[in-house]
């Protein structure tokens, strides 16, 4: 298992990233907003597909509220 | 310290309106800033001949852009102004990043040793034009400078381009090669070309104000999203030459700037970002965000650089300093045009690769702006939460963009350049911009590779020469070898740096960007590179 990463994983594409996440929720309503979020997050997951990793990235999320 | 002096340049009855009659000249450069001044003396260093135009006589009024990056230092340090800038100049490479009350992080531009130059010097423009202006009057044989010589008509041919230009005394035509359009962002010949300036105008404004102030502020850019002080949403604050301080505050998009430009509104606005400390105000502008360019950079005899070709947002560093670089990619390739020794096609090359500088900075630019003044919802708590997360999350550190600063544009793919050797490693691909180190020459004197490399074509070659080449070497090597220019490499940076193992050859174009790299050089190989790289040969 690999922990969660929390330092710089992007390479040369941070600002790419940022500007695609940007770009998708464009024109979007609130609740669709939200309901795009869910739909990466469940996506995401899935990709990651490590319990203990999500669990902890949730976990910090929630930390910071 | 006082405070800037200015002091008019002469004017002088050209004399084509005292009965001589006018000659063709190689170049007339339109526009006395800092591109057509750089222009002017490389093209003085090439040994062509010009003419550069002003319809004004004095050097910028305020400081306008202040941001010199490493790259353009060490162009300048090429033309021979360098060293003046940056002894002058504040040289800062730290910027720190609040949120809020809250210092964010801090980052180092130049964490490592071994450059000449420093990652950013701040330097008024008012002193950049001066010190370009007395450099410039060094070559009197090949350069002339005429203030108060407005162009206002521009006719070309197939042969040449003429200029109409008004004076105190009245109207003259000069004819010419080429004509260099540096006449700024609301380029007159840009208009009298018809050319569409398609822009992007962001509805924030920003208040920008120079105040003389005495403080102990360390040289260092201070950015602040939110900032406690000032209730637009950003606030910039920057320290220059002669206890001058430039500060940025973004105001509100429904502002009115009349209002905003009084001393009565601006005196509160900046009591409040440095406190009790007395200050007088130097120099205030208001502007919006603006990214624009037109869509070709040559058109004919006539070429753009600088401002009048591409505009972008400030916070990054890439106005003055994207137009240094138009500068130092077209006089070597106009030159050799001029001289003969290249095909009129090379100055497309020009187009090809600084439309793609421009579209660079362009896209950092809008990037920064947009970070800086999120439009919907999303993007403000996005925005938000990148800054809120930077102080215990080191990856959300690298996602705050207070403008990432300019970076010289990388030319790989491009026409002139040949595909990287497989066999060759490191950053220095071809198209890349070289990179400084230090090295010692055959007296055993410090120096620094760059000042070895531009102007003209030169050959790196590693451990020993390469004969027959037909371009001028640099060999490193520990000892001096009789009848080439050999460097000693004794940091072991240069090798460091290029991947230099012996034997093996980096070619170098006259704007110290990376031609073509070899692991295993041969004189045909590097003769082959050279016609590509001078637009003798196609792609």
């Amino acid at each position: 298992m690999s922990a969660l990463t929390t330092d710089w994983n992007l390479g040369t594409s941070g600002d790419d990233v940022y500007a695609a996440l940007v770009e998708a929720h464009e024109g979007l309503s609130d609740e669709d907003c939200r309901r795009l979020d869910v739909r990466l997050i469940l996506m995401l997951a899935n990709h990651i597909g490590d319990v203990r990793v999500i669990c902890d990235a949730l976990k910090r999320a929630r930390e910071g509220l | 310290m006082a405070r800037y002096e200015y002091r008019p340049f002469d004017y002088q009855k050209p004399p084509e309106l005292s009965g001589t009659p006018a000659r063709r000249r190689p170049v007339i450069i339109a526009g006395a800033g800092p591109v057509g001044l750089a222009a002017a003396i490389d093209l003085a260093l090439h040994g062509v001949a010009c003419v550069v135009l002003d319809d004004n006589n004095i050097v910028s009024r305020g400081s306008r852009a202040i941001c010199w990056s490493k790259r353009t230092l060490e162009i300048f340090d090429r033309l021979g102004v360098g060293e003046r800038m940056v002894a002058k100049g504040v040289t800062w490479k730290v910027g720190r990043l609040y949120h809020g009350e809250r210092e964010v992080y801090s980052f180092d531009l130049l964490p490592e040793e071994g450059h000449k130059n420093p990652a950013f010097i701040n330097l008024q423009q008012y002193y950049v034009e001066q010190y370009l202006v007395e450099r410039a009057r060094e070559f009197p044989q090949f350069i002339e400078l005429r203030f108060k010589n407005k162009v206002v008509d521009v006719k070309q041919t197939n042969d040449n381009v003429r200029a109409e230009v008004e004076t105190p005394d009245g109207r003259y035509t000069l004819q010419a090669d080429y004509l260099l359009a540096c006449d700024g962002a609301h380029s007159p010949i840009r208009s009298m070309l018809g050319l569409t300036f398609r822009s992007r105008v962001f509805e924030e404004q920003f208040l920008i104000t120079d105040i003389e102030m005495k403080a102990d502020f360390p040289s260092e850019r201070w950015f602040w999203f939110d900032p406690p002080f000032h209730n637009g949403q950003s606030a910039l604050l920057h320290k220059q030459p002669d206890d001058i301080y430039r500060i940025d505050l973004q105001l509100p998009a429904d502002a009115d700037p009349e209002t905003e430009k009084r001393l009565e509104n601006v005196i509160p606005r900046i009591q409040a970002v440095v406190g009790e400390r007395p200050f007088e105000i130097d120099w205030t502008s208001l502007y919006r965000f603006q990214c624009a360019r037109i869509d070709r950079f040559v058109h004919g005899r006539v070429i753009f650089a600088g401002d009048s070709a591409h505009v972008v947002s400030p916070f990054g560093a890439r106005g003055g300093n994207g137009g240094i670089q138009d500068v130092d990619n077209l006089v070597w390739k106009l030159a050799a045009v001029l001289q003969g020794q290249a095909p009129a096609g090379l100055i497309e090359t020009y187009n090809e690769e600084r439309v793609h500088g421009a579209d660079e900075n362009i896209l950092n630019s809008s990037r920064a702006t947009n970070f800086m003044t999120p439009k919907s919802g999303f993007e403000h708590m996005l925005r938000n939460e990148v800054l809120t997360m930077a102080k215990d999350f080191p990856f959300a550190r690298r996602l705050v963009n207070s403008g990432r600063l300019s970076l010289p544009c990388s030319l790989a793919g491009f026409s002139l350049q040949l595909d990287d050797d497989p066999d060759m490693q490191g950053p220095m691909v071809p198209g890349a911009a070289c990179l400084d180190a230090p090295v010692f020459d055959e007296g055993g004197k410090a120096g620094w590779l760059l000042n070895r490399l531009g102007g003209e074509f030169k050959l790196i070659r590693f451990g020993a020469p390469l004969p027959g080449c037909g371009v001028s070497q640099i060999v490193i090597a520990g000892l001096p070898i009789d009848g080439f220019e050999t460097l000693a490499d004794d940091t072991d940076l240069v090798a460091q740096r290029y991947g230099g193992r012996d034997g093996a050859a980096y070619l170098i174009r006259p704007d110290q960007h990376v031609a073509a790299r070899f692991a295993q050089p041969t004189p045909e190989k590097i003769a082959q590179a050279l016609a590509r790289a001078r637009g003798l040969e196609a792609a």
